[in-house]
C-alpha cells in the first residue's frame, strides 16, 4: 500500500517497539548516502562552525516566519510565508546535518536511547550562546512591513552567498548552495515586490515600511562582516567570505529602494558587544525567548517516541 | 502494492532479480502530494542499481537514489517508505534509499508523461526552467510572466494569484475566462 497522504507516514505502525523520534519525520538521515568526507586541508571544527552559522540563520528565521502562520494579511501571503519558512527549514536541516558530520563534537549529548537525530539535537538542545545566527534573524516581530523588510535584507545577502557557495570544494555545501539559491531567488523577489508595494501604496503603508527599514537597517551590516571562520574557509575554497558579496548586495538593495522611492537610513550599524556578535554566540535577548518556545517540548521529552 | 500480485512476486523470486525488475517496482511509486505522478514522472527517482547483477548472479539488494524537489520537501520520508515497501514486495531483501543532492532537481526533469498527467488533473505543467546564469541572479520586481493555458477550459488568458501555492512546487493562477483557480508547477 502506498501512503494516501504524507501524514500517513507519520502515524503508521512500524511493527516494532522502537517507533520514531517524536519531533521529526521518519527520514532519519537527510544526508543518507551522501559523501561527507572532509575536503583536503579543511579543519572539521571550522567547517562545522561555518555550517552552524548558515544553518542557524535559516533555522531561526524559519521559526520567526512560521510564527506568522494564520496571521498574514491574506491567505495567499500566509501560504507564501509558510512556504518560505519550509524552504529555510530544509536548508537548516541539511546544514546542521553537515555540521554534525564535519565535527560530531558540536552535537549536544542526550540521555542514552534518545532517538533524536543529530540535526534535531543541534536545533533543540543548544543554548542561545551556542547558536551562530546573525542578530537580524532573531529580533522580535513587528508588523507585516517588518516581515518583508527583514526578509529582503536576509534573502539578498543569502542569495549572493549561496550562489557563490555552489562553487565550494565541499560537495555537500556546493549542493546546498546550488539548490538554496534557486529557492531564495523566489524569497527575495517576494520580499522586494512587497517592499515596493508598501512603499508606494497608501500613506500608512509607506509610513510603516519606512519605520521597519529604519528599525532593521542597522542590523544589516552584520550579515556581511567577515568572521575568522568564514575567512579561513573562503581561503580554502570551501566557504564564502560574506564581505566579498557586499557590492552585489548593496546594488540589489539600491535597486529595490530606488523603485520604492526610499533612501537607506542614516543610522549607523549596530555594534557587537566587546567586538562579538551573532556568529560568536553573542545575541539579543529575543533569541533566548524564541528558543524557549521552540525547544520546550523536545527538551521535556528527549526520549520521546510515538 | 498495485501491479505486483503475490503470484507475480513468486514468479520474480524464481529467477534472478534484475535492474528492470527493480525499475518496474520503483516505477509504480507515486508522489504523495501529487499522486497522479510517479516518482519517475516527477524526475526525483534518479537511479536504481541492483547488487551483483554484473556477473549474472541473483541480485537481492537494491539501491535507489532520490533527489528532493525542494530542500524542505516534507514528502521525502513518505517516498522513502513507499520505495522500500514496493521493492521489498518485488522480492528485494535489502533496499537502500539514498539522497542525491547534486545536481539539484529541476522542473525540466518532469517527463512528458508526467506533464500529460498533470494536465489531465487540471494542473498546469511547468515551462522550461532555462539555464542557470553564472553571474549574479537578477532581481525581478514584477511578477514572473508566464504564458499559460487554463488546464480547465483551455483559454490562454490567465492571471497570477500567488507565486506560492499549497505545495512547495506550485503557484496559484486564475483563468480570466472561466474564472476558475488552478495550480501551476513552478519552473525551478
Amino acid at each position: 500500500m502506498s501512503h494516501e497522504s504524507v501524514y500517513d507516514g507519520l502515524v503508521e505502525d512500524h511493527g516494532d517497539v522502537s517507533g520514531q523520534w517524536a519531533f521529526g519525520t521518519s527520514f532519519e538521515d537527510p544526508l543518507a548516502g551522501v559523501d561527507t568526507t572532509l575536503p583536503d586541508g579543511v579543519d572539521g571544527a571550522d567547517l562545522a562552525a561555518y555550517c552552524l552559522g548558515l544553518g542557524d540563520d535559516a533555522l531561526v528565521l524559519s521559526h520567526r516566519l512560521s510564527q506568522w502562520c494564520s496571521r498574514a494579511p491574506d491567505l495567499e501571503d500566509d501560504i507564501a510565508v509558510a512556504n518560505i519558512a519550509l524552504d529555510l527549514l530544509g536548508q537548516a536541516r541539511l546544514l546542521l546535518a553537515r555540521a554534525a558530520a564535519a565535527d560530531p563534537a558540536v552535537v549536544p549529548a542526550l540521555p542514552e536511547g534518545s532517538p533524536a537525530p543529530d540535526e534535531d539535537r543541534l536545533a533543540f538542545f543548544r543554548e542561545a550562546g551556542d547558536l551562530r545566527c546573525t542578530r537580524l534573524v532573531e529580533l522580535e516581530h513587528g508588523d507585516f512591513a517588518h516581515l518583508v523588510v527583514r526578509l529582503l535584507l536576509f534573502s539578498t545577502a543569502r542569495l549572493a552567498l549561496l550562489h557563490r557557495l555552489a562553487g565550494s570544494r565541499d560537495h555537500v555545501l556546493a549542493a546546498i548552495g546550488a539548490k538554496g539559491a534557486t529557492e531564495v531567488t523566489y524569497h527575495r523577489d517576494y520580499a522586494a515586490r512587497w517592499v515596493v508595494t508598501l512603499a508606494r501604496g497608501t500613506e500608512e503603508s509607506r509610513r510603516r515600511l519606512l519605520a521597519a527599514l529604519e528599525q532593521l537597517a542597522p542590523w544589516h551590516a552584520e550579515q556581511l562582516e567577515a568572521h575568522p571562520v568564514a575567512t579561513r574557509l573562503a581561503q580554502a575554497g570551501v566557504g564564502v567570505d560574506p564581505a566579498g558579496t557586499a557590492d552585489e548586495v548593496a546594488a540589489v538593495l539600491a535597486q529595490v529602494l530606488d523603485e520604492a522611492h526610499a533612501a537607506w537610513p542614516e543610522a549607523p550599524p549596530r555594534a557587537g558587544v566587546r567586538g562579538l556578535a551573532g556568529r560568536d554566540g553573542m545575541h539579543t535577548e529575543a533569541l533566548g525567548r524564541l528558543l524557549a518556545e521552540m525547544q520546550v517540548v523536545a527538551r521535556a521529552h528527549p526520549l520521546g517516541r510515538w | 502494492m498495485a501491479g505486483v500480485s503475490s503470484t507475480a512476486t513468486g514468479a520474480l523470486r524464481a529467477r534472478a532479480l534484475t535492474r528492470a525488475d527493480a525499475e518496474a517496482a520503483a516505477g509504480t511509486v507515486t508522489d504523495p502530494e501529487m499522486p497522479m505522478l510517479t516518482l519517475v514522472d516527477l524526475g526525483v527517482l534518479r537511479e536504481v542499481t541492483v547488487d551483483g547483477t554484473t556477473d549474472g548472479s541473483e541480485g537481492t539488494g537494491v539501491t535507489v537514489a532520490l533527489t528532493p524537489t525542494y530542500s524542505g520537501c516534507p514528502a521525502m520520508a513518505t517516498m522513502r517508505d513507499d520505495l522500500v515497501r514496493a521493492l521489498s514486495e518485488a522480492g528485494f531483501d535489502e533496499v537502500r534509499v539514498q539522497v542525491r543532492l547534486s545536481p539539484p532537481w529541476t522542473s525540466d526533469w518532469i517527463t512528458p508523461r508526467g506533464r500529460a498527467a498533470l494536465r489531465e488533473h487540471r494542473i498546469s505543467p511547468p515551462g522550461a526552467a532555462g539555464p542557470r546564469s553564472s553571474g549574479p541572479v537578477p532581481l525581478s520586481l514584477t511578477a514572473t510572466r508566464r504564458l499559460l493555458t487554463c488546464p480547465r477550459c483551455g483559454a490562454e488568458d490567465t492571471e497570477l494569484t500567488s507565486e506560492y501555492g499549497p505545495t512547495a512546487c506550485t503557484a496559484i493562477y486564475r483563468c480570466t475566462v472561466c474564472r476558475e483557480p488552478f495550480e501551476h508547477v513552478k519552473e525551478i
